[in-house]
C-alpha cells in the first residue's frame, strides 16, 4: 500500500527545524531550509503554536495537478503529485492553486517544490510529529 | 564560509551608516565562531578610549559548523565588557546561527553608533538602518513583536533586541534572540545601547548545494543518533538544565542566599521536577537541535480584581533558578518565574541581577546601606521588592540603583562589603559552590564564566583533590573549549562533539583538518583573548576571591583561602609559559 506523510502530532513539535534540514538535505542536496518542502512556522511569534505547511495529500482531484498547463504534476498513487521537472514550464499557477500553501517555490530553480511524501522528514523528527501512514490507491 | 577558503565578514558603521564585506583569507586558520571573533575584535579594538566609547566594536560571528550539524547552534559575540572592564565574550542560540550562515555572512563587525535609535536589517542581498526612535524604550517582548510584524521573513528570520536596562545602559544588560535565548552575560545589551542600536533582524534563504552529500550525509546521520538514541542528551530535554538543583543542593554546593548557605533549606520548592510538575507548559529547540533543551513554564497573575487573570510563559534554566531562587531564598516556583519575567522584559543578565541583589539584601541587613537607598525593604525571599528593584535597577532610579546597575564589585567598593560581593574578574558567580574547580575556574576564564573551562564540573567528577591535576584540566579545558566555540557547538553536546566526530563532521564539508590542527586552532584562539585581555588591562596576579567563599562550606568541604591563591599561581605560571613559546 502507498503510503503519504501525516503531520498530525505537531502539538509535540519543538521547532528544532532538522525536518527541513533533512528534506533540504536529502531530496535536494542543498544546506537551505528555504528548499524544503516541509515549513514548519509558529503561529504569531515564538510565543505562538508551531505549525507545519505540507502537502496534505489530496486523493482523486489534485488541485495543483488541475491547474498545471503543461502537465508536469502527474497523480501519485495514494496521494499528492509527482513533479516532472522537464514538463515544467515554471508558471507558478500550481503555487496558487493548492490552498493550503503546501507548494512552495525554488526561486534559483524556477520549479515548485513538491513533497514526494518519502518520509525522510519524519525518520528525522526527533518527536514523532511527522509519520508516514498506509493509505489506499486512489488511482 | 563554509566550501570556500575564506571567511565572509560583513562590517557595519552605524555612524556613517555604511556597510562593507570583506573575504578575509587570513582568518580560516582561526576556523570560525570565537577565533574569529577573537581576531576581528583584537583588530578592531581601540585600547585607549573608554569600553564604551562609539568607535569600539561589537562583533559576531558563527562557527564552521553552524547549523548543518546537529546541536551545532550558536553564535558568539564578542566586544568590551562595561561590566568587567574586559574581555566580553557571549553565546546564544536560537535562529541567529542559522540565518546568519543563510544570509551568508561569517561573521559581522559592527562599529560607531547611531546618533537616533536605530534598527538593521540584514538579508542576503540587502541590509538597511531603520528609524527606530517609536521602539526606544520597548521591552524585549514588545520590540520583538513590532519588528517581527514590519519585517519580512518569519520563519528564516532571528530577531536580536535589547530593553530598557540596555538603553540605560546597565552594565549587566542582556541581548535577547528570538524571545527565549539571550546573549545573556557581561553587558552586551548596554554596548548595544551605547549605539543605539535597538534591534537586528536577520532572514537567510540562499540556496547552499552540498558539496559531498554521502560523506556529510554519513556523518549527519551519525551524529544525528548519537544525540537522539543514546542517553548522553537526555536530561537537557527531560527536566532540562533545572534537574541539576536538586543534586547540588543535596550535595552541599547550591549557593544560598548571597552564600551565607550552601544548601536550601526550600531547595525541592525550586527543583527541576516542581517546576517539571507545576509549571512546564512547553519546550523548544534552537534551529538544528534535536534535543530541544529550553523549558517554558508558565504562571497565571491576577491583573485586576474580580479574578481577572492572565497566564504568563517565560522560558527557566538552572541557572536563573539559582540566581533568582536560591541565592535570594525564594521558595516558589511562580515567584521564581515572577522575577525571570521581569528581568526578561527589562533585558537584563539575569544571573548577575540575582548576584547583585543578594550583596545588596546582605548590605541592607548589615547597615552598610539604607532603606532611604534601597527604597524598598530587599529581604531574603521578598519577591515584591525583588520585583521592584529590579525595575529600579533597569532605569536607574536613584544614585544607589545607578550604582547597582554596574555590579556588585562596584557597589562595594562604594559602600563596602567586599568579602560578600559575589563576583570572579568582576562578573557576578554561577550557581555552582562544588569546590576550588568553581573557585579558580571563572577567575582565570578567559570570560570569567563558569563556561570558560568547566570548573564546577571538574570538582564534581574528580575523585581525589589533586592541585596539579585541577590545574591542568583547566587549562586544558579552556583552550579544548576555545575549538569548540569555533564549531560553535551547543556545550551541552560537548560529549557528543569528541574529536573523532568533529574531524569527521568537518572533513565531510571540505576541511582537511587533522587532531593536531584542532589542537593548535584551540591554543591560538587562547592566546589571542589573552592579547586582547592585556591590552584592555587585565593582570591575572590582581584578582580577588570575596572572603564568603571561604566561609560557607562547598560540596568539596571547607576551602582554603592559601589554597585558592596557591592555585592561581599555578594558572597563571601556566599561561606564562604559553605566551612567552608565542613569543620565541
Ligand atoms: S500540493 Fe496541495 S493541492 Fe497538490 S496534492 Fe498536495 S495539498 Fe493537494
Ligand atoms: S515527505 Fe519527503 S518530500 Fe515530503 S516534506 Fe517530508 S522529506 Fe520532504
Ligand atoms: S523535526 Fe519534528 S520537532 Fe523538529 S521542527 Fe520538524 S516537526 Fe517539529
Amino acid at each position: 500500500m502507498p503510503k503519504v506523510l501525516k503531520a498530525e502530532g505537531m502539538n509535540k513539535c519543538i521547532g528544532c527545524f532538522t525536518c527541513m534540514l533533512a528534506c533540504a538535505g536529502v531530496n535536494h542536496r542543498n544546506h537551505s531550509i528555504s528548499k524544503s518542502a516541509i515549513k514548519v512556522r509558529t503561529s504569531g511569534g515564538l510565543q505562538g503554536k508551531f505549525v507545519s505547511v505540507v502537502c496534505l495529500a489530496c486523493k482523486d482531484e489534485r488541485a495543483c495537478a488541475e491547474a498545471c498547463p503543461s502537465g508536469a504534476l502527474e497523480k501519485r498513487p495514494g496521494g499528492g503529485v509527482i513533479l516532472k521537472k522537464e514538463k515544467c514550464i515554471g508558471c507558478r499557477k500550481c503555487e496558487s492553486a493548492c490552498i493550503v500553501g503546501a507548494v512552495h517555490f525554488d526561486e534559483d530553480e524556477n520549479k515548485p517544490i513538491i513533497c514526494k511524501h518519502c518520509g525522510v522528514c519524519a525518520k528525522f523528527c526527533p518527536h514523532e510529529c511527522l509519520e508516514m501512514e498506509e493509505t489506499a490507491n486512489d488511482l | 564560509m563554509i566550501y570556500e577558503k575564506y571567511i565572509r565578514v560583513l562590517y557595519l558603521d552605524l555612524t556613517t551608516k555604511k556597510i562593507r564585506i570583506e573575504h578575509r583569507k587570513d582568518l580560516y586558520s582561526y576556523l570560525g565562531g570565537v577565533g574569529v571573533a577573537s581576531k576581528l575584535l583584537e583588530e578592531n579594538l581601540k585600547p585607549e578610549l573608554d569600553p564604551m566609547d562609539p568607535q569600539q566594536p561589537v562583533i559576531f560571528a558563527i562557527g564552521a559548523a553552524s547549523t548543518i550539524f546537529p546541536v551545532v547552534t550558536k553564535t558568539v559575540a564578542m566586544f568590551w565588557s562595561p561590566l568587567t572592564g574586559e574581555l566580553g565574550e557571549s553565546y546564544a542560540g536560537g535562529r541567529m546561527a542559522m540565518t546568519l550562515f543563510l544570509a551568508g555572512y561569517d561573521a559581522i563587525v559592527i562599529t560607531g553608533s547611531s546618533s537616533k535609535p536605530t534598527y538593521i536589517t540584514i538579508s542576503r542581498n540587502n541590509v538597511e538602518f531603520k528609524d527606530a526612535r517609536a521602539f526606544w524604550g520597548l521591552s524585549c517582548d514588545e520590540v520583538g513583536r513590532v519588528v517581527r510584524e514590519r519585517e519580512p521573513g518569519g520563519g528564516k528570520r532571528s530577531i536580536i533586541r535589547i530593553g530598557p536596562a540596555g538603553e540605560n545602559l546597565v552594565s549587566y544588560a542582556c541581548v535577547c534572540v528570538d524571545t527565549y535565548r539571550h546573549f545573556g552575560r557581561l553587558g552586551l545589551g548596554a554596548v548595544l545601547g551605547s549605539k543605539k542600536l535597538k534591534a537586528i533582524s536577520i532572514v537567510g534563504d540562499r540556496d547552499l548545494p552540498i558539496k559531498n552529500f554521502k560523506d556529510y550525509f554519513k556523518v549527519y546521520q551519525e551524529i544525528y543518533n548519537k544525540v537522539t538514541d543514546t542517553s548522553i542528551m537526555s536530561k537537557y530535554h527531560d527536566a532540562g538544565t533545572p534537574v541539576n538543583i536538586e543534586p547540588l543542593n543535596a550535595a552541599g554546593g547550591l549557593p544560598t542566599k548571597n552564600l551565607r548557605q550552601n544548601v536550601f533549606e526550600h531547595g525541592d520548592k525550586i527543583s527541576g521536577e516542581t517546576f517539571a510538575h507545576k509549571n512546564l507548559v512547553r519546550k523548544m529547540a534552537c534551529t538544528g537541535c534535536p534535543v530541544g533543551c529550553i523549558h517554558i513554564g508558565q504562571f497565571r497573575r491576577e491583573f485586576d480584581k474580580g479574578h481577572e487573570y492572565e497566564a504568563v510563559s517565560v522560558s527557566y534554566d538552572y541557572e536563573l533558578l539559582f540566581a533568582l531562587g536560591s541565592f535570594l531564598g525564594i521558595k516558589s516556583s511562580d515567584e521564581v518565574l515572577q522575577l525571570i519575567e521581569v528581568v526578561e522584559k527589562l533585558g537584563l543578565d539575569a544571573m548577575s541581577t540575582g548576584v547583585v541583589l543578594g550583596w545588596a539584601t546582605e548590605a541592607l541587613a548589615k547597615n552598610l546601606i539604607t532603606l532611604e537607598q534601597t527604597l524598598v525593604p530587599l529581604a531574603f525571599g521578598n519577591t515584591q521588592a525583588y520585583i521592584t528593584a529590579i525595575e529600579y535597577i533597569a532605569y536607574k532610579k536613584n544614585e544607589f540603583y545607578s550604582i547597582l546597575a554596574q555590579g556588585a564589585e562596584k557597589a562595594s567598593e562604594i559602600y563596602g562589603g567586599k568579602e560578600f560581593a559575589m563576583t570572579f574578574g568582576k562578573n557576578e558567580m554561577p550557581g555552582y559552590h562544588t569546590g576550588y574547580g568553581s573557585v579558580i575556574g571563572p577567575t582565570v576564564g578567559a570570560r570569567h564564566s563558569h563556561l570558560c573551562n568547566g570548573g564546577y564540573s571538574i570538582d564534581q567528577s574528580m575523585k581525589e583533590f589533586d592541585k596539579e591535576k585541577l590545574v591542568e584540566k583547566l587549562f586544558k579545558e579552556e583552550k579544548e573549549r576555545c575549538m569548540l566555540n569555533s564549531l560553535i557547538i551547543c556545550l551541552f553536546a560537548r560529549k557528543v562533539y569528541d574529536r573523532e566526530t568533529i574531524l569527521a563532521a568537518l572533513n565531510s564539508i571540505d576541511y582537511n583538518l587533522t587532531n593536531e590542527d584542532l589542537d593548535a586552532i584551540g591554543e591560538r584562539i587562547y592566546k589571542t583573548k589573552l592579547r586582547i585581555k592585556k591590552m584592555m588591562g587585565y593582570d591575572g596576579k590582581n584578582v580577588r576571591f570575596p572572603k564568603r567563599l571561604f566561609e560557607t562550606p562547598s560540596m568539596s568541604g571547607q576551602l582554603d583561602e592559601k589554597v585558592a591563591y596557591e592555585l592561581l599561581d599555578m594558572y597563571n605560571k601556566k599561561v606564562e609559559e604559553m605566551m612567552a613559546k608565542e613569543d620565541a
